[in-house]
C-alpha cells in the first residue's frame, strides 16, 4: 500500500512513476529490511560467484537460451527449489507468529504483514513451487520415455520456462516494491476489489499469475503435441509409460483449465484498473461468479499438481519391486476417469455459500466418486509390491511415506466432501490440515522420490543416500507433528488466517505444529545438503551405465546423463517396459553408423520476451501507463520480429553424435559392463 | 552398418532401433488447435459472465435501448466477408499464387479495418452516451467481451500484416504456408465467436 504522503503527488511524478513512490519501499519494517538485506547479500554473492568463474557467458548460451527441455526441465526445478525456500520461510514464520501471538502477547507479525504473508505462502507454494516441479518434472522426462529428441516446440518451451520465472520474479518483488495481496491466495472479491484492497497487492497477484499462466498454458500445449505426435514408432497409447500417460492428462487439464483462471483474473483486473462492476458490490456485480470460476479452474488445478506424482510412484514403485506395474491398464484409465471427475466437483470448495441441498449433494458425490480411481490407484501400488523383490532405496521411502500419509490426507478429503460435515468443517485448521496432508503428502513426497530416482539419470551420479533418508524423516515425522495438531484444532473450531488468539489452552497445540515446521525445516535443509554432499562425492557416487536402477522405461535406455540429442537412434517399442524387453530381447547398443541429428537451435528470443512481460507487469501495477504502453508494443514489436528468424535449426553431424558415442562405449567398457 | 557391428543382426537392429532418419510428424496445426480452442473456454468464460451478469442494468440502460440492429448486421457482413475472402486467400495458396494471395489477404485486411472501425464507432457512441463499461454490470460484461473480440481481431490483423511481408518477402515456403493455415484457422474461429456474440448479445438483447 502506499502510504499517504504529507503532500499531494505532483502529476508529472504521478505520469512517470503511477503509484510508485519512495514510501512504497517499506524500510519502515524491520523484518522486511532484514529479509532484504539477506537476500540482497545472496543474490551479490551468487552474481560475483558466477563473474569469478567466468560463467556469464555459459550461462547464457547453455542454459538461459537454450532450448534442450532437459536444460529447461532442470531449469524448472530449480526455480522450484529457490521459490520452495522462499514458501517455506513464509510458513515458519506462520507458525511462530501463531505459536507466541496468545492473550496479551501480539506475536511478532502486524495482522497486515502476516496476511500478506500467508496469501503469498498459498500463491508460491502452488504457482511456483508445485507447478514448475510437476512441469520441469514433465519437461525432462516426457520425450525420454517416449523416445523422442525434443518436445514438439522447443522454442516455446524455453519461452514458457521464463514466462514462469518472470510471475516469480513480481512476486518475490512485491516483498520489496509495495505489498503483496492481503486476501488469501484465491483473492476473492469484494475482499479483493478495489475498494476495500486499495493497494498493489493484488495487483501483483494478478500480473504475476496472468504472466507465469501464458507460461504454463503454452508448455501444456507443448506436451500434448509431444506425446501425441512425437512417440517413438510402436509405442501406441496404451503401450506409454504411466508416468507419460498422467503427464498427458495433466496437461490436458493444463489447456482445459488455465484459460478460465486467465478470464477470471482479467475480469478481476479490470473491476481494480478500468472500474467495471463484474464482482462489485453494487452496479449489478456478481462476487458469486468469481468464485465460482476461480474454483473451475482451481480444483483441476490439484489434480494437475498431484497426477505427474501418480505416474512417478508408479514408476517408482515398479522399478523397486523388479515387477511390472500391476494393472497397468487400469491404472491409465484411473487417470483419464480422474481427469474427467476433477471438473466436476469445484463446487466442493463452497458448499456453505448458498448452493442449497441438491446442489451440494451432487457435488458431494461426485467428490467421493473420485476416491475410488485413486482408490485404484493405491491398490495398484500395493500389488505391485506384493511378492515383488523390493529394494528401499531412497525414492521407494519416499514411496512409502506417500502411501501412509496420501492415504490419511484422502480419507479426511472424502469427511469434507460430506456437506454437513464441511459446514462445520470449512475454513478451519481441519481443512488447512487435510490440503497440506494431500499436497505434501502427494505432490512433494512425490517431487523427492522423482528427484532422488531420476537425478543419477541428469547428472550421471547418485545422490547420498544418508542425507537422503535424514530429509525424508524430518519431512515425514515433521509433516506429523506439523499438522496432526491442525486436525485436532479444526475439530475444535479454530479457523485458517488467524494471527492472534484469546484462548491460551489452544498453544500447546500451536507450538507442538511449529515444532513440526521446525523439523521441516531439518528436512529441506538436509536436502541441501544431500546436493552439496553428493557433488562434492560425484566420483565415488558415479553411474556409468545410464540404467543404475535397473529400469524398465526408456529414459534409461540412453546414458547418463543423456546426450543433447537423447537418442542416437530412436528406439522401436514392443510393450509397456520398452527398455526392459529390450535388455532381456538381446538389444545391443549401437556403435557405428551414426547420422546427423536434426536439433533446434538455441535462442534468447524467450529470455526477452519474459523479460518485456515482466516490465510490462510492473507498469501495470503501478499504473505506469508510459511505460505500460511501451512495454506492449516491444512485446508485439518483438515477437513479429522473432518470426522473422527462420535460422532456427541446425544438424549435429554425424561424426560429433559418433564422438559422444565412442566415449560413451570407452566409459562402458571401462566398468566391464 | 550393421556389418561394422558384428554384435547385431540386420534384423535384430531393425527390432529395437529406426536405422533411419525419422521425420517427427508435424505439430503445429495440433498445438494451434489445443490453443484455439483454450482461447474458446477464456470466451466460454466471458460469455458464462455475460449470461449471468447480462440483465442486471443496474437502472441503467439495457440492451433494447442500446443496440443498433442494422449497423451490428453491416458489421457482422463485414467479418464473415472477411472469412470468405480469406478462404479465397487459401484457394490461391493452395493453386501456389504468391500475388493472388496477397491480394486476398489485403482484401480481408480491409473487411476486418472495416469491422474494427465500426466496432470502434459502436464503442464511442455508448461510452459517448453515458453507456459506458463502468456503468452496470450488464455493459461491463458486454464491453468485455465482444471488446476482447475486437482486440483478438486486432491482433489477426498484425498478424495479417506481418504474413503479406513475409509473403513478399519469402513467397510461399513451408513456413510461410503452415503460418497462413494457422491464421486461417484463427481468423475463422472469431468468426464463429462473432456469431456467437452476434446471436446472443444482439439478437437476443433485441428480444429482452
Amino acid at each position: 500500500m502506499t502510504p499517504a504522503s504529507a503532500e499531494p503527488r505532483s502529476e508529472l511524478a504521478t505520469l512517470l512513476f503511477g503509484r510508485l513512490s519512495l514510501d512504497s519501499i517499506p524500510y519502515h519494517e524491520p523484518i522486511i529490511l532484514v529479509t532484504f538485506a539477506v537476500a540482497a547479500l545472496a543474490g551479490i554473492s551468487v552474481l560475483a560467484w558466477i563473474t569469478r568463474a567466468r560463467a556469464w557467458g555459459w550461462l547464457w548460451r547453455d542454459w538461459f537460451c537454450s532450448i534442450d527441455h532437459k536444460k529447461i526441465g532442470v531449469m524448472y526445478m530449480i526455480l522450484g527449489f529457490v521459490m520452495l525456500l522462499r514458501g517455506f520461510a513464509d510458513a515458519i514464520m506462520m507458525r511462530a507468529q501463531q505459536a507466541i501471538a496468545f492473550g496479551d502477547s501480539a506475536g511478532y507479525l502486524p495482522p497486515h504483514h502476516y496476511d500478506q504473508i500467508f496469501t503469498a505462502h498459498g500463491v508460491i507454494m502452488i504457482f511456483f513451487v508445485a507447478m514448475p516441479f510437476v512441469t520441469g518434472l514433465m519437461n525432462y522426462i516426457v520425450p525420454l520415455q517416449i523416445g523422442a529428441r525434443d518436445v514438439a516446440f522447443p522454442f516455446l518451451n524455453n519461452f514458457s520456462f521464463w514466462m514462469t520465472t518472470a510471475g516469480a520474479l513480481l512476486v518475490m518483488l512485491s516483498l520489496f516494491v509495495g505489498e503483496f495481496a492481503t486476501t488469501g491466495w484465491l483473492a476473492f472479491p469484494p475482499l479483493s476489489g478495489a475498494d476495500y484492497s486499495p493497494g498493489v497487492g493484488v495487483d501483483y497477484y494478478i500480473w504475476a499469475l496472468q504472466i507465469a499462466g501464458v507460461g504454463t498454458l503454452l508448455s501444456g500445449v507443448n506436451l500434448i503435441v509431444t506425446i501425441v505426435k512425437m512417440r517413438a514408432p510402436g509405442m501406441g497409447l496404451m503401450k506409454m509409460p504411466v508416468f507419460t500417460w498422467t503427464a498427458l492428462c495433466t496437461n490436458v487439464l493444463i489447456v482445459a483449465a488455465f484459460p478460465v483462471l486467465t478470464a477470471v483474473l482479467l475480469l478481476l483486473g479490470l473491476d481494480r484498473t478500468v472500474g467495471t462492476n463484474f464482482f462489485t458490490n453494487d452496479f449489478g456485480g456478481n462476487p458469486m461468479m468469481y468464485v465460482n470460476m476461480i474454483w473451475i479452474w482451481g480444483h483441476p488445478e490439484v489434480y494437475i499438481l498431484i497426477l505427474p506424482l501418480f505416474g512417478v510412484f508408479s514408476e517408482v514403485v515398479s522399478t523397486f519391486s523388479g515387477k511390472r506395474l500391476f494393472g497397468y491398464t487400469s491404472m491409465v484409465y484411473a487417470t483419464v476417469v480422474i481427469t474427467i471427475l476433477s471438473y466436476l466437483v469445484w463446487l466442493h470448495h463452497f458448499f456453505t455459500m448458498g448452493s442449497g441441498a441438491s446442489v451440494n449433494s451432487f457435488f458431494g458425490i461426485t467428490t467421493m466418486i473420485i476416491s475410488i480411481p485413486t482408490g485404484a490407484k493405491l491398490f495398484n501400488w500395493l500389488f505391485t509390491m506384493y511378492r515383488g523383490r523390493i529394494r528401499f532405496e531412497l525414492p521407494m521411502l519416499w514411496m512409502m511415506g506417500f502411501m501412509f500419509t496420501f492415504v490419511v490426507g484422502g480419507m479426511t478429503g472424502v469427511l469434507l466432501a460430506v456437506p454437513p460435515a464441511d459446514f462445520v468443517l470449512h475454513n478451519s485448521l481441519f481443512l488447512i490440515a487435510h490440503f497440506h496432508n494431500v499436497i505434501i503428502g502427494g505432490v512433494v513426497f512425490g517431487v523427492f522420490a522423482a528427484v532422488s530416482y531420476w537425478y543419477p539419470k541428469v547428472f550421471g551420479f547418485h545422490l547420498d543416500v544418508f542425507w537422503g533418508k535424514v530429509s525424508f524423516w524430518c519431512w515425514q515425522v515433521g509433516f506429523l507433528f506439523a499438522f496432526m495438531p491442525l486436525y485436532v484444532l479444526g475439530l475444535m473450531g479454530v479457523t485458517r488466517r488467524v494471527s492472534h488468539f484469546e484462548d491460551s489452552s489452544l498453544q500447546p497445540f500451536f507450538i507442538v505444529a511449529a515444532f513440526g515446521a521446525v523439523l521441516i525445516g531439518c528436512g529441506i535443509l538436509a536436502s541441501l545438503i544431500q546436493f552439496y554432499v553428493s557433488h562434492q562425492r560425484r566420483e565415488q557416487l558415479r553411474d556409468v551405465s545410464g540404467d543404475p536402477w535397473d529400469g524398465r522405461t526408456l529414459e534409461w535406455a540412453t546414458s547418463s546423463p543423456p546426450p543433447e540429442y537423447n537418442f542416437a537412434f530412436t528406439p522401436r517399442v514392443h510393450d509397456i517396459d520398452a527398455w526392459w524387453d529390450m535388455k532381456r530381447g538381446g538389444y545391443q547398443r549401437p556403435t557405428a553408423g551414426f547420422m546427423p541429428i536434426h536439433m533446434p537451435k538455441g535462442t534468447s528470443a524467450g529470455i526477452i520476451l519474459a523479460g518485456i512481460s515482466a516490465v510490462l507487469g510492473f507498469a501495470l501495477i503501478w499504473h505506469i501507463w508510459w511505460l505500460a504502453v511501451t512495454g506492449f508494443a516491444g512485446l508485439v514489436g518483438f515477437a513479429i520480429f522473432h518470426t522473422f528468424n527462420l535460422d532456427r535449426d541446425f544438424h549435429i553431424p554425424a561424426d560429433e553424435v559418433a564422438r559422444v558415442e565412442d566415449a560413451r562405449t570407452r566409459a562402458l567398457a571401462a566398468t566391464g559392463a | 552398418m550393421s556389418a561394422s557391428n558384428p554384435a547385431m543382426t540386420h534384423d535384430g537392429a531393425d527390432r529395437w532401433l529406426v536405422r533411419e532418419e525419422l521425420h517427427a510428424q508435424p505439430g503445429t496445426m495440433l498445438g494451434f488447435w489445443l490453443y484455439l480452442m483454450s482461447d474458446c473456454l477464456i470466451f466460454a468464460c466471458l460469455f458464462a459472465m455475460y449470461g449471468v451478469v447480462g440483465g442486471n442494468y443496474a437502472a441503467g440502460p439495457g440492451p433494447k435501448d442500446l443496440f443498433e440492429l442494422p449497423l451490428v448486421a453491416v458489421n457482422t457482413a463485414m467479418l464473415l466477408f472477411s472469412s470468405i475472402t480469406y478462404g479465397f486467400a487459401m484457394i490461391e495458396m493452395q493453386r501456389r499464387r504468391v500475388n493472388a494471395t496477397i491480394v486476398w489477404l489485403a482484401v480481408t485486411g480491409l473487411f476486418g479495418l472495416a469491422f474494427l472501425g465500426i466496432e470502434l464507432y459502436e464503442f464511442h457512441h455508448l461510452i459517448h452516451e453515458g453507456a459506458g463499461p463502468q456503468r452496470s454490470a450488464f455493459l461491463s460484461a458486454f464491453f468485455t467481451l465482444v471488446g476482447t473480440h475486437g482486440l483478438h481481431v486486432s491482433f489477426g490483423l498484425v498478424w495479417l500484416l506481418t504474413l503479406i511481408v513475409q509473403l513478399k518477402r519469402w513467397g510461399l515456403t513451408d513456413s510461410t504456408r503452415r503460418r497462413l493455415a494457422c491464421l486461417s484457422m484463427f481468423w475463422h474461429f472469431l468468426d464463429l465467436i462473432w456469431i456467437g456474440v452476434f446471436t446472443y448479445v444482439y439478437l437476443m438483447g433485441a428480444l429482452r
